[in-house]
């Protein structure tokens, strides 16, 4: 491919002066031509340095691709090209106060004033409460009518606000506000002490500790040039896919019970408190916390641990297998989960969705695949995707991991798995650096992309979370759906909101 | 209809019979920390140092829980002779000085408001405000629902209105966009009410303390009855907090 943009690897620290820093004009130029080559944005963020603002991006094709740019106050929007820097825009205009002329739809993402103290894009003070200055989408006409939701929902989840337009009970339109989980993490990231730093990734987003740990991880040990021994990289695996199969599982729970077909609901219930059970059997935490660091992990996976765990999955197996082909089975399920809140592969391109929401929609991405991290290069991993977009198809995407993941594992259990247990809390990064890391959670693409100063300190820690494509595919997947069928969808895409909101 | 019986039969009895009998917890579960104030001066300075919450007040060699988030780092440099996390899970507390400890909490059913015991012991009913967290306090307070630990059949409920509740549950560092939310919640909340801080980061700010975007510490804005410490709290000591507290 011919590219102003530099090829690099997943996990690769490379010196900033290797980048390259384009004029604007073919930054945006060149990121747009790949974009619609096929290729998606995983990182587009501004920073500062020193007294410069500046932008830099990370592309996906079948490889990774890296360049930045000063930052202009104001810029011809990427988004009027390419709708998967939508999201991006919004993000920079809000942290950075920076424009992008002509933007579809330059909205606040997480409401906070921006970090320059510069004009706010927004007109908002933030002396008033969320959403400030804002006034929702809008449809009128005769018997259009609005529903409001949130930020405290009915259930024991995060929370967020919903506007759903309807017109009778259809839904013309949902738009989801989001920012109330807003607890400032990427600014946190480059002033606490490196003791707090893997501690911070593991509470981006609990129920994707490892995910993000993971990402926190290999991108110190890149700018450390430390590398996890072989036993780590496979206790990190089984880490990663124990919580892909506890949330899977408990997702195919929760939209069975969104069915009301109980004993699914209940038996997945259970069945997941097992995995979290699982994670805690290694690390003494049912989320995963306390078990990634960066040069490895604190605990081995010690014969017996091993042989417990040999069991106890041996024993679930079979469990597992029969609820899923109960909720699979029943006519009654499929009648509501087939073309209920059909994303089409086209819409989720421009959406950008990734994890099991784009593979339902045909995008068969997956980062243990493309991009693979820690042991997945050793593992086939399959392409999973589903064609009818729907949340059937969602379902299913679950049902084939979770049999995938309790393969794994086992596959990888099978002989002693021998490991140096890493205490060290504290660690010098390379200075004037980068690196960008990616992992599949069970979400999806989590990428995390660092950047060192010259005195090794860090001058950018940007984070991304897989619910920062998706939450507006859950919002197409409700166009002219029945409002009554949004807990369905909502929990067949299960996003994040704190990962999101950061 | 068959493969619903099949399995029905396959899943069995699954519920815990705590609080008659303790359901046992893997071996590497972190619980409550025993702390040997015995311990030489250096070996506390060390772990106080390495401590990522801060937690280790170095001078009465004591652990704040509310701060803790049990990872085992002192554990792991004091090779257990000054700080050894035990699998005791009955770690809540209804005061927050009780939290800073070295092993010794006071009994929580004694600590109790004992009008709460008259008017909620039979009845409990929670509204849950979650509040900038992480989502995995959130998990481990709906994991009570499931079979194993069915917490209805305590007659404790999360319902889905304030207005229905005879309190909140709150989990997160109350992010400065999730206050006006949280207050209103508890205005909604008719009187008596009872206010519970679920986990590290409701109860001081845990990990993302020195953030301009939280409050660091629920009792700031609230008056808070009930503390259930953990990173996250695991669902037994959130069971035994509400038992202790409310039967």
């Amino acid at each position: 491919m011919m590219t102003a943009f530099l090829n690099i690897s997943n996990g690769e620290a490379i010196d900033r002066k290797k980048i390259p820093h384009l004029p604007f004009a073919d930054f945006s130029e060149n990121a747009l031509e790949i974009v619609k080559k096929g290729g998606k944005p995983v990182q587009l963020f501004a920073y500062q340095d020193g007294p410069a603002l500046k932008f830099m991006a990370v592309l996906r094709t079948d490889k990774l691709w890296v360049a930045g740019c000063d930052a202009p106050e104001s810029y011809p929007s990427l988004t009027q090209t390419c709708e998967p820097f939508h999201m991006f825009e919004r993000e920079m205009a809000e942290q950075f106060g920076v424009q992008p002329v002509g933007h579809p739809w330059l909205k606040m993402v997480r409401y906070h004033a921006n970090y320059r103290k510069v004009k706010d894009v927004f007109g908002n003070h933030y002396k008033e409460d969320i959403p400030g200055h804002y006034d929702y989408y809008q449809v009128e006409g005769n018997e259009i009518h609005e529903v409001a939701v949130g930020p405290v929902h009915a259930g024991v989840i995060e929370p967020g606000h919903f506007r759903f337009n309807c017109i009778g009970e259809k839904v013309l339109h949902l738009e989801i506000q989001l920012g109330y989980q807003h607890r400032g993490i990427e600014n946190l990231l480059c002033t606490v002490k490196a003791k707090r730093l893997p501690i911070l990734a593991e509470n981006i987003a609990g129920d994707t500790t490892i995910g993000h740990s993971l990402c926190m991880a290999e991108a110190v040990e890149a700018l450390t040039r430390v590398q996890p021994d072989k036993g780590a990289k496979i206790i990190r695996t089984i880490a990663l896919e124990l919580e892909r199969l506890a949330n899977h599982i408990g997702d195919l729970g929760a939209l069975s019970g969104d069915v009301a077909f109980l004993p699914p609901a209940n038996y997945f219930g259970r069945l997941r408190g097992d995995f979290l059970n699982l994670a805690l059997l290694i690390s003494g935490n049912r989320f995963g916390k306390g078990l990634v660091r960066p040069g490895g992990v604190r605990f081995d996976l010690s014969d017996d641990v091993r042989k417990t765990l040999g069991e106890r999955l041996k024993e679930l197996k079979p469990q597992v297998t029969h609820v899923l082909e109960l909720l699979f089975l029943a006519s009654t399920v499929r009648d509501r989960f087939e073309d209920c809140g059909r994303v089409s592969k086209m819409d989720a391109d421009h959406l950008g969705l990734v994890g099991p929401a784009g593979r339902a929609s045909g995008l068969a991405y997956d980062v243990r695949r493309c991009f693979p991290t820690e042991y997945f290069g050793e593992i086939g991993i399959p392409e999973n995707k589903k064609f009818t977009g729907d949340v059937y198809a969602r379902a299913r995407v679950r049902y084939d991991e979770v049999l995938q993941s309790m393969s794994i594992i086992q596959s990888l259990i099978g002989q002693p798995v021998e490991t140096r247990i890493v205490n060290a809390s504290d660690f010098n990064l390379a200075p004037f650096s980068f690196v960008v890391t990616l992992n599949e959670a069970w979400r999806g693409e989590v990428s995390h992309a660092v950047l060192t100063g010259n005195d090794g300190k860090i001058l950018r820690y940007k984070v991304k979370d897989p619910s920062f494509h998706n939450w507006n595919g859950l919002a197409m997947a409700l166009r002219n759906t029945g409002i009554s069928d949004f807990p369905l969808n909502n929990k067949s895409f299960n996003l994040s909101y704190c990962g999101f909101d950061l | 209809m068959f493969s619903v019986f099949k399995n029905r039969f396959e899943q069995g009895y699954r519920t815990c019979s705590y609080p008659k009998e303790k359901p046992a917890v893997f071996e590497r579960y972190r619980g409550k920390p025993m702390v040997r104030q015995d311990a030489p001066q250096d070996m506390v300075d060390i772990c106080a140092e390495a401590c990522p919450q801060d937690a280790i007040d170095r001078n009465l060699k004591k652990i704040d829980m509310g701060k803790c988030i049990f990872c085992g780092t002192c554990e792991r440099l004091s090779n257990k002779e000054f700080v050894q996390f035990t699998g005791d899970f009955e770690i809540s507390t209804a005061q927050k000085d009780h939290l800073l400890t070295a092993g010794d909490l006071p009994d929580l059913a004694e600590h109790s408001k004992q009008h709460f015991k008259k008017l909620f012991g039979r009845s409990l009913q929670l509204r849950q405000v979650s509040a900038a967290g992480c989502n995995a306090c959130e998990a481990d307070l709906n994991v009570l629902a499931t079979p194993f630990f069915d917490l209805a059949r305590f007659g404790i409920n999360f319902v889905a209105s304030p207005r229905h509740s005879d309190g909140i549950v709150v989990t997160g560092p109350v992010s400065r966009n999730m206050k006006t939310a949280l207050l209103q919640t508890f205005e909604a909340v008719p009187d008596p009410k009872v206010v519970i801080a679920v986990g590290t980061c409701t109860i001081t700010g845990g990990p993302f303390s020195g953030s301009p975007e939280i409050t660091e510490g629920l009792d700031k804005i609230l008056p808070v009855d009930l503390f259930i410490p953990g990173c996250p709290p695991h669902p037994l000591t959130n069971l035994h907090a509400l038992l202790a507290f409310f039967k």
